[in-house]
């Protein structure tokens, strides 16, 4: 058999239940532990009908187990994360946090996951985040973007109570990764609700101010071999049109824009296949925990 | 009752916030200083001025700002001798910071809006304008969505978070009469021993102003309107045929109805570009139920995709689209461009 890194999953949301479906299907990360607070929660009995051995005493459970995971995954709260993160640490387990506490460097697998594949703490930014920093990425790598701007919009009955509870959390987190991550100069972020039924599969627009000399073509080109890259892990991400140019005008800054329309549905494991937004960071968090899973094979062996 | 308890009713201004929209977001310090002593003057006591979308929406989705809006909070500020400064802050688009930097710049009265079905965003939001020592409003977009039932329970979402009043809101102007008046009651008797209840109206099906008489015999305390309707799709209810019907059934809004005549021909009509109207396009939007800001982004989409923005907005309707989706406009333009040149193909 081959190697598995091993993994546990703190949070039995539907974050962190949808996550634990994903990790079933690895060759290479074995979930071990799925871990909540709530004796009741579904996500946990969940979890044990799929043999996955799940306890609802938190963090210190999991620390007390004789046999300690190579990785653990995050699905609670900015708040908790911060809480458990020094005992994972001082345990040597390799954090990978799907909250917005952001101890870690920012991951978004297709675009700098080899930059901090060792790092023992790595933060998987948000839901919208991870769809649209890689377009983001795709149009800097290519010119100069001063400013990015990305409306993310999704199914009411996906936003948890968390995201529900602190909505800044989410804009200003995606905002600074949109720079840091992304490699805008300045950007904003912003989030819709919706509640038509049926739910609206998540949709991600993300517009860039490039220069009016920019190379619409080699823009392009980045923007769809980017698309494909992130359909590797995420296959419901799709562009709805072409990307869309827009002449310099003077209300930006003398700027062109560059405007890309993206659909993202989901896997369907836990959550249903609208909910794009929640599938879109566990698949994220999965393509992680996989490619830490092989560093660290490379090195066993 | 707390909730109709004031004798007559409080009027807010929002010519400088949802007159934002039909001005495409380029109002200039001086339209703003003008309009604040105009409206001062008359006696209006609460005057909005934020960008349309509120507070941090100046963006390529719906639009920049000409202004930096704090300064035209501040500039507001400066000119206001009597009335209040609100500023409009919607979860998702505004933070936390812009409603300190609008606090700030001068602003007293945050008025949080949220989607009809979504008011438990917005709780961190009152939190926040409560910290601070503003008067916090509720706002309930897209009113015409829900039932009334369903209103009044986010309506009670949005008190136990503060709101010190939750307003109906028209987004759509698409709220007849009595649908309008069913609302207002449900919500105050869900929220009155705590709270107000407000009345926000569009002109789309022409009923802003009846709406809000309505509202008020249903038991609506706070009513908006904007100066020569300058608001988003058709416009709002005229502040100044608010202040002339009010005055003419006894109902005490503190405005004299004089002044506010002239604030609207004087002041504001001169610097409006685009006086709001009852065009097709806006009408679709009553008729359909579209969040009224779409139609000048439809308007946009519809000459650069060269496809009519009443069927934009009538697809808007058709999907089900809220306040702050403005990108889907571009999405559907694309797809109907693209639906003709197919037809026109196989011609």
């Amino acid at each position: 058999m081959a190697y598995k890194a091993t993994a546990a999953i703190v949070g039995s949301g539907n974050i962190g239940t949808d996550l634990l479906a994903k990790l079933l299907r690895s060759a290479s990360v074995e979930p071990i532990y799925a871990i909540g607070v709530d004796p009741a929660s579904d996500g946990l009995a969940k979890a044990r009908s799929w043999g996955v051995e799940a306890s609802p005493e938190g963090v210190q459970w999991l620390l007390q187990q004789e046999r300690l995971p190579d990785m653990v995954f995050e699905a609670t709260s900015a708040k908790a994360h911060l809480a458990n993160a020094p005992g994972y640490l001082a345990a040597g387990i390799t954090a990978i946090d799907l909250t917005p506490a952001a101890i870690g460097p920012f991951v978004c697998p297709a675009v700098n996951l080899d930059t901090h594949l060792l790092a023992p703490n790595i933060n998987m930014i948000t839901c919208g985040g991870q769809a649209t920093i890689p377009m983001v990425y795709a149009v800097s790598r290519i010119c100069e973007v001063e400013y990015a701007e990305i409306v993310a919009s999704i199914a009411s009955r996906s936003a948890g109570p968390g995201t529900r509870a602190n909505i800044d959390e989410f804009t200003e987190t995606t905002a600074k990764a949109l720079r840091v991550v992304g490699g805008a100069k300045k950007s904003k972020a912003i989030i819709i609700l919706n509640p038509v039924d049926p739910p609206m599969n998540m949709r991600d627009t993300i517009y860039c101010a490039i220069s009016p000399d920019a190379d619409i073509d080699a823009i392009s080109e980045s923007i769809h071999a980017m698309v494909a890259e992130v359909q590797s892990y995420v296959p419901g991400y799709n562009l709805k049109v072409d990307p869309q140019f827009d002449l310099a005008r003077p209300e930006w800054n003398g700027n062109a824009r560059v405007g890309i329309f993206l659909e993202v549905r989901g896997n369907g494991d836990y959550l249903p296949p609208f909910a794009g937004n929640l599938d879109i960071i566990t698949s994220a968090a999965t393509r992680v925990g996989e490619l830490f899973a092989q560093a660290k094979e490379s090195v066993v062996a | 009752m707390i909730g109709n308890a004031r004798d007559g009713i409080r009027i807010t201004d929002s010519t400088l916030r949802d007159g934002s929209h039909a001005m495409s977001h380029q109002f200039t310090e001086a339209q703003v200083r003008a309009t604040v002593a105009a409206l001062d003057g008359a006696g209006i006591a609460v005057i909005e001025v934020s960008h349309g979308d509120g507070i941090g929406g100046s963006s390529f989705n719906y639009g920049f700002s000409r202004t930096d809006e704090m300064h035209l909070i501040a500039a507001a500020k400066k000119e206001a001798r009597q009335a209040e400064i609100a500023v409009l802050a919607i979860p998702g688009i505004a933070t936390a910071d812009d409603i300190r930097a609008a606090q700030d710049a001068g602003a007293s009265i945050a008025r949080i809006a949220t989607h009809c079905t979504e008011a438990d965003v917005s709780i961190q939001h009152f939190g926040i304008a409560d910290s601070l020592g503003m008067e916090t409003v509720g706002f309930l977009m897209l009113a015409h969505k829900i039932s009334p039932e369903a209103l009044a329970k986010q309506a009670t979402i949005m008190v136990e978070a503060g709101a010190k009043c939750v307003y109906v809101v028209d987004s759509a102007g698409a709220l007849i009469l009595q649908e309008a008046a069913a609302r207002i009651s449900a919500v105050l008797g869900a929220i009155g021993d705590y709270a107000e209840v407000g009345y926000h109206g569009h002109q789309n099906l022409s009923l802003g102003v009846a709406n809000s008489v309505l509202a008020y015999q249903a038991g609506a305390r706070q009513i908006d309107g904007a100066l020569c309707a300058l608001g988003a799709g058709a416009g709002n209810s005229p502040t100044e045929v608010l202040a002339a019907v009010f005055d003419r059934i006894g109902v005490r809004t503190g405005v004299d109805v004089a002044a506010t005549l002239a604030a609207a021909e004087d002041v504001v009509l001169p610097f409006i570009p685009r006086v709001p109207r009852m065009d097709r396009s806006s009408i679709v939007q009553g008729y359909a139920g579209v969040y009224s800001s779409f139609l000048l982004h439809a308007q946009r989409a519809a000459e650069r995709y060269d496809v009519p923005a009443w069927s934009i907005l009538e697809e808007v309707g058709a999907r089900g689209y809220v306040g702050g989706q403005e990108d889907m406009i571009i999405d559907i333009a694309i797809g109907l461009q693209q639906s003709i040149g197919r037809t026109g193909t196989q011609n």
